[in-house]
């Protein structure tokens, strides 16, 4: 299967990706190789072959539900390009 | 044309857990902004979930209730969307391979009737953080606290066909999780919300039409509210020969009404997929049967054990068993008083009302259970007049003390010393020589209305404290003798 520009722009959109247009031609190529090789996966028979979830066989091990991080607020909103009243600050989302 | 309408709900509980599902952050409602949001919960690189057992837990015992398969094998996967309080750019739910399967559960009509509704599904899941519109200079101030909080999404089938029905529901859930001690409830808080797909079809079609997906309702009576909204505006559009759109709506309950979300509604595509942070999660048998044995008594048996093990009716009993609270409540005061009817109309009638005005709960009355059987008590053994009671009660819900300090203090321990009603009797009687002579004079059927001028004149003289039942007979005694 192979990716139109069109693909390849919704693709960058929902990841919030800027691509240059003229990169657009290299992307699509590259990705529908990706594409091409899992459609070349697809052609050998899985007929019994319990799905993988994950690439290790091994369980998820569980925590006790109890409270073990304490408040770092101002440590970590020191990353934060712009913060107020203790709050994030973000570009504005909603129209 | 006749329409059938055709609803299916998601609900989202939050799971009482104290640290959230992946981090061990505290989960309380309304701490200071990002003070409960670790690293974890602010997706910053590096850091790995850990689920918590907890809300597993929380997730089966929610499946056992309603008759689920339980997954034996779960998965946890990433919902991929960009929202800046999500600041993963995924929420961690599960998609093929939910932790409960289905199930089903029955609905209490108004007719008296029950309803069988199926559950397609329940997922584990995180959620979001709150994005703060207000005047940031322009910016969107963002609170992570709620991120990471476990959340069990309950995804109904399609089986509702009407706003009732769909509030009878969600109304289930809400007394199904609270009883289950898995979710506080709080409607206030969102701690349980609602989203409701609603469709139409004319009546007889076996297809679904398109459907509107209302979003966050947080009341029972938004759901049945924003329904009938929805499914007159859609029965209007196809009438008028338009067609209805997929999309999400909101409903504003000033206006009562739903309104399209988004000017330009981008197609979901989540691309879901496993997340590799997570391993596969296996529930053994021991466990679940473990967790079987300690199931409390869930609404539907509890109801049916208050109909007959205290006489009540459906009605009764269906309200009684509402919230988990609110059965323990009524369940002490009707047994310390040995008065179950007395006990379930005090705790829905006087008590519901304050605590509705009041804005508060079962939880959080002023009168707790042993002090309402306390006043029932004295209703039981003549003390006080069931009217006199309403006074008391008052005054208890004002925190001036038990019935009976309330009752001394106030001197309004009711009179039954015939002596002292007749001395009552003859001042009244005296005083209104003219009314006397009316009644003497008066045929005697008409008398019987007429008596109830002299019980009401006793009565106030008394201020309220007189026996009425020995008034009248007292009063009858001396004016026709």
């Amino acid at each position: 299967m192979a990716l139109e520009r069109e693909d390849v722009h919704t693709i960058a959109h929902l990841a919030r990706l800027a691509i240059e247009d003229e990169d657009v031609p290299a992307y699509a190529e590259n990705l529908s190789n990706i594409l091409a090789l899992v459609e070349q996966m697809s052609a050998v028979d899985t007929r019994g072959v319990e799905p993988m979830a994950h690439p290790l066989a091994m369980v998820q091990r569980l925590r006790e539900d109890e409270v073990t991080e304490e408040n770092q607020r101002e440590h970590f909103q020191q990353h934060a390009p712009a913060v107020e009243n203790g709050l994030y600050l973000v570009p504005k989302v909603i129209e | 044309m006749e329409w059938e309408t055709v609803i299916g709900c998601e609900i989202h509980t939050q799971l009482a857990t104290k640290s959230k599902i992946f981090s061990g952050a505290a989960t309380a409602y309304g701490a200071e902004p990002n003070t409960q949001a670790c690293a974890v919960d602010l997706g910053l690189p590096g850091v790995l979930p850990v689920l918590n057992k907890e809300a597993v837990r929380m997730a089966v015992m929610f499946g056992l209730a309603v008759n689920a398969e339980i997954g034996k094998r779960s998965v946890f996967a990433r919902k991929n969307y960009f929202y800046p309080d999500l600041p993963k750019g995924y929420q961690i739910s599960q998609f093929e391979l939910p932790i409960v399967g289905k199930g089903e559960l029955s609905i209490e009509l108004e007719d008296g009737q029950s309803k069988v509704v199926g559950i397609t599904r329940a997922h584990l899941e995180e959620d979001a953080g709150k994005s703060l519109h207000e005047d940031f200079h322009g910016m969107t101030g963002i609170d992570l606290n709620r991120a990471g909080t476990p959340l069990l999404e309950i995804v109904s089938d399609p089986d509702m066909r009407s706003g009732k029905e769909a509030a009878a529901y969600m109304r289930k859930v809400h007394s199904l999780v609270t009883c289950l001690g898995i979710c506080d409830g709080n409607l206030q808080e969102g701690s349980f919300r609602c989203d409701v797909n609603v469709s139409v079809r004319p009546k007889g079609q076996a297809e679904y039409g398109t459907r509107a997906e209302i979003k966050n309702l947080n009341s029972f009576r938004f759901v049945e509210k924003a329904v009938e909204y929805e499914v007159a505006r859609q029965i209007a559009i196809i009438e008028g020969g338009g067609k209805v759109v997929q999309e999400t709506r909101l409903f504003d309950a000033d206006k009562g009404e739903t309104r399209s979300m988004r000017s330009k509604e981008e197609a979901n595509d989540y691309r879901y997929f496993p997340d590799p942070d997570l391993l596969p999660v296996v529930i053994e048998d021991d466990f679940i049967e473990a967790l079987r044995a300690t199931l409390p008594e869930l609404p539907d048996a509890r109801k049916l054990r208050f109909i007959e093990a205290f006489g009540l009716s459906a009605y009764d009993a269906a309200f009684l068993t509402g919230s988990r609270e609110l059965g323990d409540y009524f369940e002490a005061v009707a047994k310390a008083t040995g008065e179950a009817k007395l006990a379930a109309n005090w705790v829905m009638g006087e008590l519901s009302a304050a605590l509705n005005r009041a804005d508060t709960g079962i939880a959080d009355s002023p009168i707790s259970a042993v002090q309402l059987a306390g006043l029932i008590a004295r209703i039981k053994d003549n003390t006080i007049s069931g009217k006199i009671a309403k006074e008391v009660f008052e005054a208890m819900w004002n925190g001036e003390g038990d019935a009976d300090q309330v009752i001394d203090k106030k001197g309004l321990k009711q009179i039954t010393d015939s002596g002292a009603i007749e001395a009552i009797i003859d001042e009244v009687l005296a005083n209104n020589a003219a009314q006397v002579d009316n009644y003497r004079n008066a045929e005697p059927d008409k008398r019987g209305k007429m008596i109830g001028f002299f019980v009401g004149q006793v009565m106030k003289a008394s201020q309220g404290k007189a026996n009425p039942g020995q008034v009248n007979q007292l009063l009858k005694a001396k004016l026709d003798g």
